[in-house]
């Protein structure tokens, strides 16, 4: 009969800094906001109403209007940023691998100087770049001729959500570019080598070489980019305020909780109707993510060289 | 021959697309930055010109430095920012460690666990953390800006982490068992520097939010002595709007401070990727 084998009291000291900290400052006033959500006001005591606010949340047209509102601009602003930034962000830490560039620190250190700005910061300058008032962005147009095509992007109800959307690639485009890069460097020489022994070269080396290599990054990016967008709230608060201007159009998951939550205007906080927005939004969150983790994950290989 | 020429092209065309994409980058900083070395009627008259002799001033500087205290609201954020990133890549390498090294029961839901952090704002328990802060007297420290951040980085720094410490060799580990290392040592002499690449990732990728984040300031530390640089800039372009020079100046200087740190900490960060990367 096999030994029992001795508790392994390091994995214990290795762990427990971690999660201590992880589960007194997170997940406990965590379960207070999902716990919150199955209570309601009535006639000014706390009662327990089972799943009753989120029924009124989807089905109540006062509120069920806004919210599918929210959830559609969000999967717009998730789409964008998928089909832009991550693109972008796989192309530009392609090109700085590649062997022998030169300047590569300087663009690499360049071009991920937006991610580092404050939501203050980048709000208030784009906005100040697309105003039709001061008026950088027209005035460039106006030198290249094309004067016509401005239009104050913020302002139409039609334009706004994908104005911020792209300001927002703007800004987090670094992200994907650098764990990308960090992937791309992080294969042997010899693998390359031997593309290049066998002709494998260029184009072709990238997307039967390096890309089957790196698409476990590229996963991590995707996941990471679908958590941050429907948990972004800053960008929009900061550039069109808590209302999300024009009439709602660019009212996503997070300033809809943020306006519910805290009140505005006339409108009192409702903080256990926010606290039923803040759990819909962990289930959305929840699903992508598990879809992501035993769907996708799974099935990519890992190398270790 | 044609080879030479062809990479000659492609290096080329590489520079182009690197060049323009740099220039959509640095663009609005680049305006922020110019347009608050001008006078009010130049900032109007042409936006993109550099300052002259003429149109030089300092006037939005001097009006920040008089009514905010930049300095020690840099101060305060600096102690939160360093304070939190040390515990996050302490606790949060070690707790990875744990996760992709050993086997033992509970290890894939203990990893869910906390995974779990990476998709739920902390922000959706302000109320209750609020509440916690208050019962301890930690309203308006610095400390309780440093626990909630380091709770907040925890789950991405465990995830992107223990991803890396996978993909180093087991080989190496067992090499260092038979040595008779401790599992301590493994960890701080062996796998701690080879995944310095992942390490300075997530230094980023953790300090960024940090030093950016405008709601915890705002909640937990609202006092004039521990206002942090992010919320300082925030209530003094609230009360600038109008006076342009002002807020140009202001947003200036929220740069300068993250801009310096940076770009000291990214040449930590191109060393470590280069000399980390195990080959």
């Amino acid at each position: 009969m096999a030994q029992r084998k001795s508790f392994r009291w390091h994995i214990a000291v290795f762990l427990a800094p971690a999660v201590l900290v992880y589960t007194a400052i997170m997940i406990v006033p965590l379960i207070g906001t999902l716990n919150l959500s199955l209570f309601n006001l009535d006639e000014g005591n706390r009662i327990f109403v089972g799943l009753r606010n989120f029924a009124t949340l989807f089905g109540d047209p006062r509120w069920s209007g806004a919210f599918w509102n929210a959830l559609a601009n969000n999967a717009w602003f998730f789409l964008i940023h998928m089909l832009v930034q991550n693109p972008v962000g796989v192309m530009l830490a392609a090109l700085l691998s590649s062997p022998r560039l030169r300047m590569a620190a300087f663009y690499r250190t360049a071009i991920f100087i937006p991610t580092i700005l404050s939501f203050v910061i980048v709000g208030f300058v784009w906005k100040l770049i697309l105003s039709p008032i001061w008026g950088i962005a027209p005035g460039m147009l106006d030198a290249v001729g094309l004067k016509s095509l401005f239009a104050p992007w913020l302002g139409r109800e039609g334009t706004a959500l994908t104005t911020l959307a792209l300001i927002s690639v703007w800004q987090f485009v670094g992200i994907p570019m650098m764990l990308i890069y960090a992937a791309l460097l992080s294969i042997p020489d010899e693998v390359i080598e031997a593309a290049e022994m066998d002709g494998v070269t260029g184009w072709s080396q990238f997307w039967k070489i390096k890309l089957p290599l790196i698409l476990p990054s590229i996963g991590i990016i995707s996941i990471l980019t679908f958590v941050g967008n429907f948990n972004a709230f800053d960008l929009i608060y900061v550039s069109q305020g808590a209302l999300a201007g024009p009439n709602f159009s660019t009212d996503i998951l997070g300033t809809f909780l943020y306006r519910t939550f805290f009140g505005f205007q006339l409108q009192l906080g409702d903080p256990h109707m926010g606290a039923t927005i803040a759990t819909a939004m962990f289930g959305i969150i929840l699903v992508g993510v598990c879809l992501y983790l035993f769907t996708i994950q799974t099935r990519l290989r890992r190398y270790q060289f | 021959m044609s080879t030479a020429r062809q990479s000659t092209t492609r290096t080329i065309a590489a520079h182009g697309v690197l060049i323009l994409y740099t220039l959509i980058a640095l663009f609005p900083v680049f305006v922020i930055v110019v347009n608050s070395f001008k006078s009010r009627r130049a900032i109007f008259a042409d936006p993109l010109a550099l300052p002259t002799a003429e149109t030089f001033d300092l006037i939005g500087y001097r009006t920040v430095l008089q009514q905010g205290d930049f300095l020690l609201y840099f101060q305060n954020s600096m102690m939160v920012t360093v304070g939190s990133l040390f515990f996050v890549l302490l606790f949060g390498a070690m707790a990875a460690f744990a996760l992709s090294e050993y086997r033992f029961r509970g290890n894939s839901l203990m990893g869910l666990y906390l995974a779990l952090g990476i998709m739920i704002p902390i922000r959706l328990g302000t109320v209750a953390i609020l509440q916690m802060m208050v019962a301890s007297g930690l309203v308006n420290t610095l400390t309780a800006l440093i626990l909630v951040y380091t709770a907040q980085g925890l789950p991405l720094a465990v995830f992107i982490l223990s991803e890396f410490m996978r993909s180093v060799s087991d080989d190496l580990k067992n090499a260092g068992r038979i040595d008779g290392l401790s599992e301590y040592t493994i960890f701080f002499r062996l796998v701690l520097p080879l995944v310095r690449p992942a390490m300075a990732t997530v230094a980023v990728f953790t300090m960024i939010p940090i030093w950016n984040d405008l709601w915890f300031p705002l909640i937990l530390a609202p006092s004039e002595e521990t206002k942090t640089i992010t919320l300082g800039s925030q209530v003094f372009i609230g009360q600038f709007v109008t006076n342009w020079n002002a807020v140009l100046a202001a947003l200036g200087l929220a740069i300068v401070p993250v801009l310096v740190l940076y770009l000291i900490f990214s040449r930590q960060l191109i060393r470590g990727i280069t000399a980390g990367a195990v080959k």
